[in-house]
């Protein structure tokens, strides 16, 4: 019996560019270029792992995003996934995280699974919520924040590290995982997977195939509304100084002078 | 006046600061009704009604222990039911966005996470958030449902507003999902004594520079002279010189305390994503180029081996 997986990935401005919002406040996608979310490639890599372990796997990524997005299912294709669900339509502009695990959960239903991996966070919005919110949605235990996994006879089991305590989980399948950046290093699409994934499948959905309405998605249908986002005035700059033998004195010194000693 | 619900982070009883500063938030929107789960929950009451809850909702049941998240979202649903809050807030950690995730789709509102700030407004609360590692700042609402709101740690201060506090018991009742992911072991993160990273005031971190974990001694002291936390960079903590639960920025801690320390660290964009919101900012590293020197109020050009321990010195000398 084949484990169906299906990894959520999501396409993101780059970091290191300099990001901005538009004007109707939702992000600048035109002057950044865009990548698969780092973190998602550790929820790619998982699963690489999971269905080489497995007797018959098929690993399936699934991306909401423009046009531009399927640079980031190819990217897992060349990986090593199996194939891919681009969820497109003009009426997602603007999704929070409510319509975009909206769209994720009915596409991932239609998708058939047994297993879904996601990231521990996207690398713009970091809200780090989504994949709970996916569990809720399916109904499906959420088994998340792991630093190692393990599926073995329909059971996921896991290690997740916690604020005050390391925690070993466990629960049946169907489930839903997000792995974090202690899961172990991603892959590097080797020549032959570049080649490969130009022939994998790649379908794309929109939102009538998944039988949403376009008043539930996109800014209208969101559930939060952003009033105003102001770019931080650059810190002033500081005071440099370079130690010629009482660098730490004169650290002590500013340190005083603002009460911390 | 409305009622809003404060989830209550606590060990064992002990209330944690974040919660202490929820309540000063939670006061500028309505009047505060504290939700204490698993054991020690009664013991929370106190110093809750010295912070301004009027009412203190408690539970405790094996599953909030032996289960994964969902039991404390059907406690927190509970508690939801009983009160009909104009809003949800929880102290932002991985944990409790989980949870405050759940319960508002659960109730069919919006999620706001780690707001910093947070204001009464004509259409409900309004939350600051920062964006892009902190490169922006935005306001934002809840537009659908009942706001459901997590708040990053240091975002107000802590404030006494004693208030009646009365402990009720809260009924729960557990669905089919709250024993779906079981929880088979637990091995509590060993204390150091030093104050937790998130909650800080003061926090000294090392990077790569620091060259080896049996160097970190010196960044331990400088923090322990200051009574501060002690950070990390990725690159220590992949180096296996610190633990990963000290490391700060994008998939670390995010902490925003009065004064941060970079010993050895460059500042690439995932480290400040984590501490570019903390008050005042001090860098000690050799290269005059590293991009932590565009963020400081004081930084020293030099060898971290030479300036913090000669720092330490310096503050215990005048700390006498
Ligand atoms: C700066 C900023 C702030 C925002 N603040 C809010 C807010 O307060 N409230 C709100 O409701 N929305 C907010 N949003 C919108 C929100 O980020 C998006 O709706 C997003 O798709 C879900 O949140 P996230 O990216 O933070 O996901 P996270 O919860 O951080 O993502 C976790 C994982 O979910 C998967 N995933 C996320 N998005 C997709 C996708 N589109 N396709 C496939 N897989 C995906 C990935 O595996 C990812 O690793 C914000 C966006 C930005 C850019
Ligand atoms: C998806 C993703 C998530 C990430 N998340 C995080 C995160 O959460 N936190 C994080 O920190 N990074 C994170 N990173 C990594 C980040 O990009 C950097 O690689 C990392 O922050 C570098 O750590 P560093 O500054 O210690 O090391 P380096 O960049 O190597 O800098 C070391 C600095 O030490 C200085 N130095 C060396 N010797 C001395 C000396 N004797 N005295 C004084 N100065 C000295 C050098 O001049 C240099 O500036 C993430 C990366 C990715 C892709």
């Amino acid at each position: 019996m084949s484990l169906r997986i299906v990894v959520c990935v999501k396409y993101v401005p780059d970091a290191t560019g300099d990001r901005q919002f538009t004007e109707d406040l939702t992000v600048n996608r035109d002057d950044v270029d865009g990548l698969l979310s780092e973190l998602d490639e550790y929820a790619v890599e998982q699963a690489l792992q999971i269905a080489d372990e497995a007797d018959d796997a098929e690993i399936t990524v699934l991306t909401v995003g423009p046009e531009d997005a399927k640079d980031a299912l190819r990217k897992a294709l060349s990986m090593g996934a199996d194939k891919a669900i681009h969820v497109e339509d003009d009426d997602l502009h603007g999704s929070d995280v409510m319509a975009t695990s909206l769209v994720l959960a009915k596409a991932i239903e239609k998708a058939g699974y047994d297993l879904v991996i996601t990231g521990m966070a996207s690398t713009d919005g970091t809200m780090g919520v989504l994949p709970a919110i996916l569990a809720e949605r399916l109904g499906v235990p959420q088994v998340t924040l792991l630093s190692e996994v393990k599926v073995e006879d329909g059971v996921v089991t896991g290690r997740r590290d916690g604020d005050t305590a390391s925690e070993q989980l466990q629960a049946s399948l169907p489930a839903l995982v997000s792995v974090t950046d202690q899961s172990g290093e991603a892959r590097y699409p080797s020549f032959k997977g570049i080649m490969a994934a130009k022939k994998k499948p790649v379908e794309s959905w929109d939102l009538e195939e998944l039988e949403i309405e376009s008043d539930e998605v996109g800014l209208e249908g969101s559930w939060t509304a952003v009033d105003s986002a102001t770019q931080r005035p650059a810190r002033t700059a500081g005071t440099i100084v370079k130690d010629e033998g009482e660098g730490g004195k004169s650290l002590a010194e500013f340190l005083a002078g603002q009460k911390f000693i | 006046m409305a009622e809003v619900l404060v989830y209550v982070d606590h060990v064992d009883g002990a209330v944690r600061k974040p919660t202490l500063e929820l309540l000063t938030l939670a006061r500028r929107i309505g009047e505060p009704v504290a939700v204490a789960l698993g054991a020690g929950a009664e013991a929370t009451a106190a110093v809750l009604a010295e912070h301004g809850a009027v009412k203190v909702l408690t539970a405790d049941a094996p599953e909030f222990s032996d289960y994964l998240v969902v039991p404390k979202v059907d406690a927190l649903q509970a508690a939801y039911d009983a009160v009909s809050p104009a809003a949800v807030l929880l102290p932002s950690s991985a944990e409790n966005k989980e949870i405050g995730a759940r319960l508002a789709v659960r109730i069919g509102s919006g999620i706001i996470t780690d707001a910093t700030d947070l204001e009464a407004g004509d259409e409900g609360p309004v939350a600051t958030q920062a964006a892009f590692a902190a490169s922006f700042s935005t306001k934002s609402r809840v537009s659908k449902g009942t706001p459901v709101i997590t708040v990053k740690p240091n975002s107000a201060p802590v404030e006494a507003a004693p208030a009646a506090g009365t402990v009720e018991a809260l009924a729960v009742t557990f669905g089919a999902l709250a024993t779906g992911t079981k929880v088979t072991s637990r091995t509590p993160r060993e204390s150091t004594g030093r104050p937790e990273l998130t909650e800080a005031a003061i926090v000294v971190s090392g990077g790569r520079g620091v060259n080896g974990a049996e160097n970190f001694h010196i960044i331990e002291a400088l923090a322990d002279s200051l009574g501060a936390a002690v950070g990390a960079s990725r690159a220590a903590v992949d180096a296996g010189w610190y633990p990963h639960s000290n490391q700060v920025g994008q998939t670390g801690k995010s902490v925003s305390p009065q004064l941060y320390i970079a010993s050895g660290i460059s500042g690439a964009i995932q480290h400040r994503a984590g501490m570019q919101t903390s008050k005042t900012i001090v860098a000690i590293n050799k290269d005059a180029e590293a991009p932590i020197f565009d963020l400081v109020d004081y930084g020293v050009v030099g060898d971290l081996f030479a300036v913090v321990p000669q720092l330490t010195d310096e503050i215990k000398a005048r700390k006498g």
